[in-house]
């Protein structure tokens, strides 16, 4: 075990996997000389040169329609997009080629598409976005979002194997802030949800950032015994864990990054209002961003996102119900 | 003269009569496939090629077994003959019933067969040649000695997609050849409202070599394409191939394309791909009447045995979104140009 961060651990994932694998290479926008404008890829040009470690032009289309090219040649691409909000420019090649691809044709599209997803450090409109949502609703798609180094590094090398498209949100705000013990020659991590803390009175999901938020405001909350779920996976989406969690504290607060509407959360939501019923014994509690574009200023945004004082605040009127 | 002296070395009798045997084909199956839709035996609208026989059947015979097409349009299913895909499947298909193609996921011309190399196409124009670059670039990576062929038609080329891949492909000297089917609308619009420039010219921006044929001469489709491919083979880049045709029907069987002026329908009609080129193999000897019998046997056959299987059965309707296990990986198609060696079509 070593102490990695969690941009260390996606790198020593995708490493790992280009070493263990011939098939498998990166490409996107100055992934190669630069090693990314995050430095995820940094070092791997040197490592494995420039057929593996693929500089593109800035042609996100382009960068996720050649990688359905190449997974069905046999290949396992893995691409970058700079920022996550420029996967919109590759959205019709993920979601109508790729996504659709096993169902029509019997055609399998193995690539990882890693987005650097999320807010917090003044990225504005168009360097802030959680659009991990629009991929939830296309049939065909993967959709994980890691919180910790070790699912980092776990969930990107499960990507990579899939013989799916799978999409990779690694949320930028915990790139450098977060470290913890990531095991050398690591396993792929299960698509599934991992209670984050045990509780006995209410339960927070979350996944990526938010799970940090969530342990953060709920460490010692008035001496209640909360639960954090970790979603790690969002397609699919670990039913089980959340239905059992909810079984056991009947109290659910529910917490997301991106816009609320239609998010990840509603639809846990959605779940436990089917499945759950009876049991909870209050309401289903959402925290997320409202419906507004991350505006830039530091006081606008803060106003915006899910926050520790916000999270201990719906927990505390939740616990009182 | 020199092209016409090079194509009689690079074309055998057998090569013509296979030439003309696919377009009848084309044209056969399209014109039953049609009836059926009129019958109400086929769900949705009915897409033809009419009139464009010769460009997805010449340009597919220039191409090697492991060579995938990615991918064969609406007016392209002469592609898919020409790399074997089943007769009876194909019809199978066109009526929604269970089949190995698309197992009813997919309706009309929109769909490929893994096993031959044809990747199926998705409705977004031109998204699919992209794709095809992707799979020129794996082909590049891994030292293999093969191309990808992609068809787009003269409206896809307004889209951002087709700027991406001729960029890509321009910019690496991909193994890919464009074949620009320009069929003079796309829908109801016509060239003149979709580009101010001819995208053939267009290509010298990208430093992609360009030629423009005759799209209703079969041979000269397939002399562009054997070169194109020559050329992808020697590490010289893509080529775009502008094959001039015309749509001769509506977009779909729903279209009774009054947009159009008649004069200009009758013009083309004159210059049918395959009345011209029966005539000329006809006059070379080839009995064509005999050939038509055959073709028009096995569509027959085909319909028969397609109006025979099953409808899908909609316990199954949800399965399959998601690969499980091994993928099942891009096979060889047939390559029935006398200048390949024969191979059995299948996964390599």
């Amino acid at each position: 075990m070593a102490v990695r961060t969690y941009l260390q651990a996606i790198s020593d994932g995708l490493r790992e996997e280009m070493r263990a694998d011939e098939r498998v290479f990166v490409m996107g926008e100055d992934v190669g000389a630069f090693g990314g404008a995050f430095k995820v890829t940094d070092g791997l040009l040197d490592e494995f040169g420039p057929e593996r470690v693929r500089d593109t032009p800035i042609a996100e289309a382009g960068i996720v329609g050649t990688a359905v090219g190449a997974a069905i040649a046999g290949l396992r691409p893995v691409c970058e997009m700079q920022f996550a909000d420029f996967v919109a420019c590759g959205f019709d090649q993920l979601v109508n080629v790729a996504g659709k691809m096993h169902y029509r044709l019997g055609l399998a599209a193995p690539l990882t598409v890693r987005l650097p997803s999320g807010g917090g450090f003044s990225g504005g409109p168009f360097h802030s976005q959680n659009p991990e949502a629009w991929f939830m609703h296309a049939p065909g798609l993967k959709v994980v979002a890691p919180s910790t180094p070790q699912d980092a590094k776990g969930l990107l090398i499960a990507a990579i194997r899939d013989p799916n498209p799978v999409v990779f949100l690694e949320h930028k705000h915990l790139y450098r802030r977060v470290k913890g013990e990531v095991a050398e020659q690591s396993e792929p991590t299960p698509l599934t949800a991992r209670v984050a803390r045990a509780g006995s009175d209410l339960t927070v999901i979350a996944y990526g950032a938010m799970v940090h938020v969530a342990l953060e405001a709920t460490e010692d909350l008035d001496g209640a015994s909360i639960e954090v779920l970790d979603l790690r996976s969002l397609v699919p989406l670990d039913e089980q864990a959340i239905l059992a969690s909810v079984a056991k504290t009947s109290k659910v607060v529910i917490l997301d990054e991106a816009n609320a509407t239609c998010a990840a959360g509603a639809q846990v939501a959605a779940l436990i209002a089917e499945h759950a019923f009876e049991d909870l014994d209050g309401p289903v509690r959402r925290l997320a961003t409202p419906d507004v574009p991350i505006p830039f200023s530091p006081p606008l945004e803060d106003a915006l996102l899910p926050n520790v004082a916000r999270v201990k605040e719906a927990c505390r009127e939740l616990l009182a119900y | 003269m020199a092209i016409a002296a090079e194509l009689s070395q690079l074309l055998s009798d057998e090569d013509r009569r296979g030439l003309l045997r696919h377009m009848l084909l084309m044209r056969a199956v399209e014109e039953r496939g049609l009836s059926l839709y009129k019958q109400g035996k086929v769900p949705g609208s009915f897409y033809d090629g009419r009139g464009q026989e010769a460009v997805s059947v010449g340009a597919t015979w220039a191409l090697a077994a492991a060579d995938p097409v990615c991918s064969p349009l609406i007016r392209d299913l002469g592609s898919h003959l020409v790399k074997g895909t089943d007769l009876a499947d194909l019809f199978r298909h066109y009526m929604g019933r269970e089949n190995p193609l698309s197992r009813g996921r997919e309706g009309n011309v929109h769909f490929g067969d893994r096993r031959r190399g044809v990747v199926g196409m998705v409705s977004m124009l031109p998204d699919m040649m992209v794709v095809a670059v992707g799979l020129a670039m794996a082909f590049r990576m891994r030292g293999e000695e093969r191309c990808a062929l992609t068809f787009f038609g003269d409206g896809a080329t307004s889209r951002g997609d087709w700027h991406e891949a001729m960029n890509w492909a321009g910019l690496d000297r991909l193994p890919v050849i464009f074949v620009l089917e320009n069929n003079q609308l796309a829908y109801s619009t016509p060239t003149q409202r979709q580009f101010a420039v001819n995208p053939a010219e267009r290509a010298a921006g990208y430093g992609i070599a360009a030629v423009t044929v005759d799209g209703n001469d079969v041979e000269a489709v397939f002399a562009a394409t054997h070169a194109a491919r020559e050329r992808a083979l020697a590490g010289e880049g893509p080529t775009l191939i502008e094959a001039v045709t015309m749509r001769m029907h509506g977009h779909g069987a729903h279209d009774d394309m009054r947009y159009v002026p008649t004069e200009l329908v009758a013009a083309w009609a004159e210059r049918d791909p395959i009345v011209r080129f029966a005539a000329a193999q006809e006059a070379h000897g080839l009995d064509v009447g005999a050939l038509r019998e055959e073709v028009d046997a096995a569509v027959e056959a085909a319909v028969a045995a397609a109006l025979a299987t099953p409808m899908p059965d909609p316990a199954h309707a949800a399965e399959g979104v998601f690969c499980v296990g091994e993928p099942e990986p891009l096979g060889n198609g047939l390559a029935p140009w006398s200048g390949f060696a024969p191979v059995e079509a299948g996964v390599a």
